[in-house]
């Protein structure tokens, strides 16, 4: 049994199918990439294990629990957090209370407080900037706010959405580092990105997903090395 | 010594603390100013003072539903009046002449928490259906419950004492109550106080006691847990509903403490009054409020009281005595012909004003949005959206010359 196992799910809007009958699981201690183009379904997958939407069929477990239909509120407070695409940053509200609503379902103030210094420690750039509105950080550092955000809920599982969207290279560079660096310390991450070949790079695994349907797996190293792979999202 | 010090420096750049400061103080000393200008005789300006203590509740109570949680609520009145009856129906006779035939005497303290009780259920009962839906819904339906309250208290008939509505309501008492020199009397202590129109001092003193706990309930409100997840509902909910918050019953709480603040000024009003009727809760009332929160500053307690306090200056006083000062005005500069009506149609200046009235409402409220789109006082995150100040500019300390 893995952490978390999503099988079979179809997601439509409306009557517009985005995904269909994917099938994925990701499991303690692994980063697994999601990638596809455009319009594949990545963020459609995410926001449905979120329980943002909810599939037509199909299940998705957490740690053995059908999650499928449950309320967002509760799949976070079960340790599913996600780092949605575009930041969603509270735009109005300062660095130090973005973090603070990411810990919104725990209680304990002395853990809060130790994960708050964990984020200041992975991010410095957020500990100077802590009472500067979020909506006036530059774009790296609102990626910054929004995954120490992620964090702050102490994840069993994080998901990322497009973290290097809009970064300049060596920020890049940066994100993924510490997306190792959170992986090292036991935190799985579910990596949906753009940039397959960083994300292969770091992913233990991956899925690629093509008009809503899962058409290949393995290992970051087989799917990087892989034809089609290449010449589909690493324009070589 | 040194903490007052620190705290007192720490809070003399911060326009809140200032804002707080003066206007407790100007509470504090209004009567005896007032007293003192007029020789005397200034109870009925210190009642509408009071009164206006009323709006200042409602202000701070909406500020809680469309600043922090962004709710926009245009029938906030409703709740108001739900407040008022529920008081006159356990506080007076009135229950006697229904089928019920049993009148009820509440206490005051105990009507006053079933009259925001009650507002509060309504709250709840309206919200839950409304605000599982998006944003402009709620708007549309609080405008409809806005209109159709007070036309259900002017129609039930024999339960709301209909169009003349429902008098000798119990009027507010406390067990004790200083009394002393500031108002002309020796000092002592009065048992079984009751506050009615022959001592309106004590009840401008007892509204303001009444605004400073309110203000402190809410004020924290807004600095916990609860309040960061208004704002952030209020600034993105599908982000806040992936943190964890349950956006239903965080907007739902905002809504009923919002309806709540308003029933307990409703029923604290009735009750002074000693009188309701469904005259008082038009849409009229609810757009004041909502003009005096936005006004003031969205989302900032002491904005929204600073706007309760110009918007109820101008529309209770200013213009209400504006044809008088104008005809004082117009004779005082020798145009005498300004004040006579004339056949071409030309009533007399006083007329003329009385009849704009609210054209110069509209235009001052016009004129103030325009020199300050902010509000009078923002809260400080609107302020750097608004101005494009970098937020640094505001921590950084000033450099000095070199
Ligand atoms: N709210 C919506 N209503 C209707 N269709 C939608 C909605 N959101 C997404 N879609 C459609 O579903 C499909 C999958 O979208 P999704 O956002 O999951 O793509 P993605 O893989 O994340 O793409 P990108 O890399 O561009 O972010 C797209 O065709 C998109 O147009
Ligand atoms: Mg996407």
């Amino acid at each position: 049994m893995s952490l978390l196992e999503v099988s079979g799910i179809d997601v439509f809007y409306g009557r517009v199918q985005a995904v269909r009958s994917a099938t994925l699981e990701v499991d303690t201690g692994e980063v697994v990439a999601l990638i596809g183009s455009n319009g594949a379904g990545k963020t459609t997958t995410l926001r449905t294990i979120s329980g943002l939407l909810h599939p037509l069929r199909g299940t998705i477990k957490f740690n053995g629990l059908d999650i499928t239909r449950i309320e967002p509120q509760k799949i976070v407070g079960l340790g599913v957090c996600q780092s949605p695409e575009g930041r969603r940053l509270f735009t109005r509200m300062s660095v130090l209370d973005n973090l603070r609503m990411g810990a919104y379902t725990r209680s304990s103030r002395a853990d809060i407080k130790t994960d708050m210094d964990r984020v200041f420690e992975l991010f410095p750039r957020l500990k100077e900037r802590m009472n500067q509105i979020a909506g006036t950080l530059s774009g790296g550092e609102q990626q910054m706010c929004a995954m120490g955000r992620a964090l702050m809920a102490r994840p069993k599982l994080l998901m990322l959405d497009e973290p290097s969207l809009g970064l300049s290279p060596i920020l890049v560079e940066t994100i993924f580092s510490i997306v190792r660096e959170i992986n090292a310390t036991g935190t799985p991450v579910l990596l949906v990105e753009q940039n397959a070949n960083k994300a292969l790079d770091v992913a233990h695994r991956g899925y690629v997903l093509e008009t809503g349907s899962i058409v290949k797996t393995g290992s970051g190293k087989e799917l990087l090395a892989s034809a089609d792979v290449q010449k589909a999202y690493l324009g070589m | 010594m040194t903490t007052v010090r620190n705290f007192v420096r720490s809070n003399v750049r911060n326009p809140n603390a200032i804002a707080y400061f003066l206007m407790a103080v100007g509470a504090l000393f209004f009567p005896a100013v007032v007293q003192f200008a007029t020789g005397g005789s200034g109870d009925y300006l210190v009642g509408l003072a009071a009164d206006g203590g009323i709006y200042m509740l409602m202000a701070i109570g909406l500020n809680v539903v469309v600043g922090f949680a962004g709710l926009l609520d245009l029938g906030y009145a409703a709740f108001f009046a739900i407040g008022s009856y529920t008081y006159a129906l356990v506080a007076s006779n009135h229950l006697g002449v229904t089928p019920i035939g049993h009148s009820l005497h509440v206490p005051f303290w105990i009507a006053l928490f079933i009259g925001m009780f009650v507002a509060a259920t309504a709250g709840a009962l309206l919200g839950a259906p409304t605000l599982r839906l998006r944003g402009d819904y709620l708007a549309i339906v609080t405008l409809g419950f806005g209109e159709i309250v007070p036309r259900v208290f002017r129609n039930a008939g024999i339960w709301t004492g209909g169009v003349p509505g429902i008098s000798a309501l119990d009027v507010p008492t406390l067990p004790g109550w200083v009394q002393g020199p500031w108002i002309g009397q020796d000092f002592g202590w009065v048992p079984d106080f009751r506050f009615t129109s022959a001592n309106l001092t004590a009840y401008y003193m007892l509204m303001i006691i009444l605004i400073a706990f309110v203000v402190i309930l809410v004020h924290n409100l807004y600095n916990s847990r609860l309040g960061r997840a208004w704002m952030a509902v209020r600034e993105d909910e599908t982000a806040a509903a992936a943190s964890g918050v349950n956006t239903v019953s965080v907007k739902l709480l905002a809504f009923s403490i919002g309806a709540a603040t308003s029933g307990f000024a409703g029923a604290f009003y009735g009750a002074k009054l000693s009188y309701v009727s469904s005259e008082n809760f038009g849409f009229i009332v609810s757009v004041t409020v909502l003009a005096m929160v936005v006004l003031g500053g969205m989302g900032n307690i002491p904005g929204a009281m600073l706007g309760a306090i110009v918007l109820y200056f101008i529309l209770f006083w200013l213009l209400p005595n504006a044809p008088g000062q104008m005809q004082g005005l117009a004779s005082s500069l020798g145009l005498d012909w300004l004040n006579q009506s004339n056949p071409n149609g030309w009533p007399g200046i006083g007329e003329v004003v009385s009849r704009s009235k609210y054209v110069i409402f509209g235009l001052i409220l016009v004129g103030i949005m325009l020199l300050r789109p902010q509000g009078l006082l923002p809260s400080q995150i609107r302020k750097q959206e608004l101005t494009h100040e970098e937020p640094e500019a505001l921590a950084a300390p000033r450099q000095l010359q070199a």
